[in-house]
């Protein structure tokens, strides 16, 4: 451990904050398979990183999994096609984060399996727990990266890179990310519930490619069912299941490894500083497809939910189908429907088309009633420092927000700025109703280097 | 896991309001609702004054809140803004002064401290959350110093026989220890049953709202704590170094007297505990409380008043920007690291 501190796991982290879990709007539904689009957007950049290039010409017709955009630098992702079908003219998507992307449209033609078949064919069938020696660590990280993985938990962060063994930096410990602390969504959940298995033989590979000795399968104490799925599927394994306490933001890498390692991660550094190598429940079970039957990622879970859209449901969707899409297949939007977030209300990002792709790191769709964002009107901050009671990383909010809104880089650096993880906290919990996330975020980009 | 038919489009799609993460509400109180708190905590202070003092309490508190309210209206409108009576900002500076002057105080006292809290105490600072100083205590300042035959010791005690109200007739706990050397009992010091400044007067009332106020987190109880702490260690240490003939008198004052007695406990949980005035961060409350502590220590042995909590509470209102910079917390992880110099 060249950086970062280490202590006994206190299973839990200091400060953050209690919202309303919500889940119950789709925690009871099974997993649903909704109609192959008739097309697909897919984004040449889902990922962090280098954009893919594209490597399909207009009209050449692809087949279900076929790379259509190659991620030529190290850290990139190849894309797949999730549909078969002819591609069309490169054209452009709008991300949810506002960025505007090229993207290839693929039209569908021809049959995918539909329904119960496409199930089995993703999650079905058996996952070995044993015999996985049998893959070399190289080979489940070139896997990885040919099958376009990212991680799945929202950050997309290219998984071959975080696969590949550093001899600088050895990793002991693999935390596999079942919290799902972000209100509503509840996609992990019935993975974890519905398809431990492949978790389990993912996770397995995951330790094999990084090096782990030891094996962590985190899920927060709200989702008991899930655990003990996980701990039947893994019997057998290394595999330890850990039960943690229900905080916001649990799920977020650096609150995650010191509940559950008591290892704190350097600021600006990543877990891997401290020997721990984090992955998302949905990455693992896309890991071992792409391992154990080459199958590229091309489908995903996400969670459709809120009191803003008729039915609440959990839909395994090919990557590219749109937030429309998904809203029709739930029925379309209440009267009541006020904001449509792709991903998790306290950091997703607000829609303002529904016309935009699911992309590899889209983990829902929460759409909130007028209620539920009925914000107190701003006033000044009165420095009642609540913000700074709830930070999980230990700033102080108010200040921060107050440089970056004045541009005040030196006040911003004394703060310590560019340490926020932008988890939403303290504009959560202000009640003088500031945007204070918002506003330390934009000073993040605004900040000039050193 | 069934596959529908073509699902039913919702004829016409309610418009989608784009805002920023996180979009979720409700997450803590309101300012309206924190200072309600404040307003809700001083109530047994309050009702404990009215049983002491009759309706002399209800008047002063009543005219200092309609004063501050009003001066708040003004000076908003002077500003060009509109007037934010609403926040209840204005209310609590009303009531945390009422309670801190004394009964006798003439009406227009009330009033000119109420026009200075909130012209000079709040608004040429730029309102609501940008003051240095405590309002309240920027206006009982001014008011002692301009009125001080209203105010001082003189101030509290009614001629024997004018009034019907015993306690009225005995000069406040500190007073008699700082000049004739009598401590008060503990009976009359903690539930109120004597002279002194309309909210201080009983330890209990102010224990109940501060507990409060410290359970809803609208204040925060480091702040309490370590004053109280300095209180009592100061107040201990002095007790060890008195001896008989010493000059004095407030050295030998048992610390438990100078904790109940005085505006010890009502500063502790009503004054310092003011947000805007005080530091952000836990270790900056713990230093700017344990100040408050200390100084009014060193006003009530060493200098000519017999109480310090208003001067002690303006002093370290004048450090907090400082004790902020001083206790800026390092973060999880440990400081941004700086780019390796290329």
């Amino acid at each position: 451990m060249i950086a970062g501190t280490a202590s006994a796991p206190r299973g839990t982290f200091a400060r953050g904050v209690h919202p309303p879990g919500r889940k119950h709007y789709a925690a009871d539904a099974a997993i649903e398979i909704p109609p192959t689009p008739a097309q697909v957007l897919l984004p040449l950049q889902q990922h962090l990183g280098a954009p893919a290039e594209p490597v399909v010409k207009n009209r050449q017709v692809v087949a279900w999994g076929e790379v259509v955009a190659r991620g030529k630098g190290f850290v990139s992702a190849s894309v797949h096609s999730p549909v078969p079908g002819v591609v069309g003219l490169l054209s452009v998507a709008t991300l949810p984060n506002g960025r505007h992307v090229p993207a290839i449209p693929v039209k569908t033609e021809g049959q995918l399996p539909a329904g119960r078949a496409l199930w089995e064919e993703i999650f079905g069938g058996d996952w070995p727990r044993t015999g996985l020696e049998a893959y070399a660590p190289e080979k489940i990280v070139e896997a990885a990266r040919e099958a376009g993985l990212v991680g799945m938990g929202g950050a997309a962060f290219p998984t071959h890179v975080k696969l590949a063994r550093n001899e600088k930096r050895p990793v002991d410990t693999l935390v596999v990310n079942g919290c799902e602390c972000e209100p509503y969504l509840t996609a992990d959940y019935r993975l974890m519930l519905e398809a431990p298995a492949a978790v389990v033989s993912g996770a397995l590979l995951a330790a094999r490619a990084s090096g782990a000795s030891r094996i962590l399968v985190a899920v927060e104490d709200n989702k008991p069912a899930a655990a003990e799925a996980l701990r039947r599927a893994s019997e057998g394994t290394p595999i330890e299941v850990k039960v943690l306490p229900t905080k916001y933001p649990m799920g977020g890498e650096r609150q995650l490894v010191v509940a559950a390692l008591g290892r704190t991660v350097p600021t600006g550094g990543l877990p891997l500083d401290v020997g721990v190598l984090v992955s998302n429940v949905g990455t693992a079970a896309a890991l071992a497809r792409a391992v154990l039957r080459g199958r590229p990622l091309t489908h995903r879970l996400v969670t459709v939910s809120g009191g803003g859209v008729a039915r609440s449901a959990n839909l395994l969707v090919p990557i590219g189908i749109t937030y429309r899409e998904l809203v029709e297949f739930c029925g379309g939007l209440t009267s009541s429907a006020a904001v449509a977030v792709a991903g998790g209300p306290m950091m997703g990002f607000a829609l303002g088309t529904l016309e935009v792709p699911v992309t590899k790191g889209t983990s829902g769709l929460t759409v909130l009633t007028a209620e539920d964002v009925a914000k107190a009107e701003q006033t000044p901050c009165i420095r009642c420092g609540r913000c700074v009671e709830v930070c999980p990383l230990g700033l102080v909010p108010t200040r921060m927000a107050l440089a970056s809104r004045h541009r005040d880089w030196d006040l911003a650096r004394r703060y310590h700025l560019a340490a926020c993880c932008e988890c939403g906290c303290c504009a959560y919990v202000c009640p003088a109703g500031l945007p204070l996330t918002q506003l330390i975020r934009t000073g993040k980009a605004l900040m000039p280097r050193e | 896991m069934t596959e529908p038919s073509a699902p039913p489009r919702a004829p016409a799609p309610p418009a989608l309001v784009v805002t920023v993460a996180p979009h979720l509400a409700g997450g803590g109180p309101t300012t309206r609702r924190m200072m309600a708190d404040v307003l809700t905590g001083l109530v047994p202070a309050l009702v404990m004054a009215t049983v002491v003092f009759r309706w002399h309490a209800v008047k002063q508190v009543g005219l200092c809140i309609l004063a501050c309210l009003a001066f708040e209206a003004l000076f908003a409108k002077m500003r060009g803004k509109r007037p934010s009576l609403g926040d209840l900002s204005a209310a609590v500076t009303g009531a945390v002064l009422g309670l801190s002057l004394p009964w006798s105080a003439p009406w227009y006292v009330g009033i000119v401290a109420g026009g200075v809290a909130v012209g000079i105490g709040k608004a040429v600072f730029g309102g609501l959350g940008q003051n240095l100083f405590n309002p309240a205590m920027v206006g009982r300042a001014f008011v002692m110093i301009a009125f001080p035959a209203a105010m001082g010791a003189g101030a509290f005690l009614a001629e024997p026989g004018s009034s019907a109200l015993e306690v009225l007739t005995q000069a406040t706990p500190l007073s008699a220890a700082k000049q004739a050397g009598v401590a008060a009992g503990f009976w009359p010091l903690f539930v109120g049953t004597r002279n002194g400044s309309l909210g201080e007067v009983s330890a209990l009332a102010c224990l109940l709202g501060g507990l409060y106020l410290c359970l809803r987190r609208t204040a925060s109880w480091e702040i309490p704590a370590g004053m109280l702490a300095a209180v009592a260690i100061v107040a201990a240490a002095g007790n060890a170094l008195s001896g008989p003939q010493t000059p004095l008198p407030m050295l030998g004052l048992a610390a438990w007297r100078h904790l109940l007695s005085g505006a010890v406990l009502f500063g502790a949980f009503f004054i310092a505990t003011d947000p805007v005035t005080s530091p952000l961060t836990p270790r900056g409350k713990w230093i700017f409380g344990a100040g408050i502590g200390t100084l009014i220590m060193v006003i009530r042995i060493f200098s000519g008043y017999p109480e310090g909590v208003m001067f002690a509470v303006l002093i370290m209102n004048s450090l907090v920007p400082l004790i902020d910079r001083w206790t800026i917390p390092v973060p999880v992880g440990g400081p941004v690291p700086r780019p390796a110099a290329k």
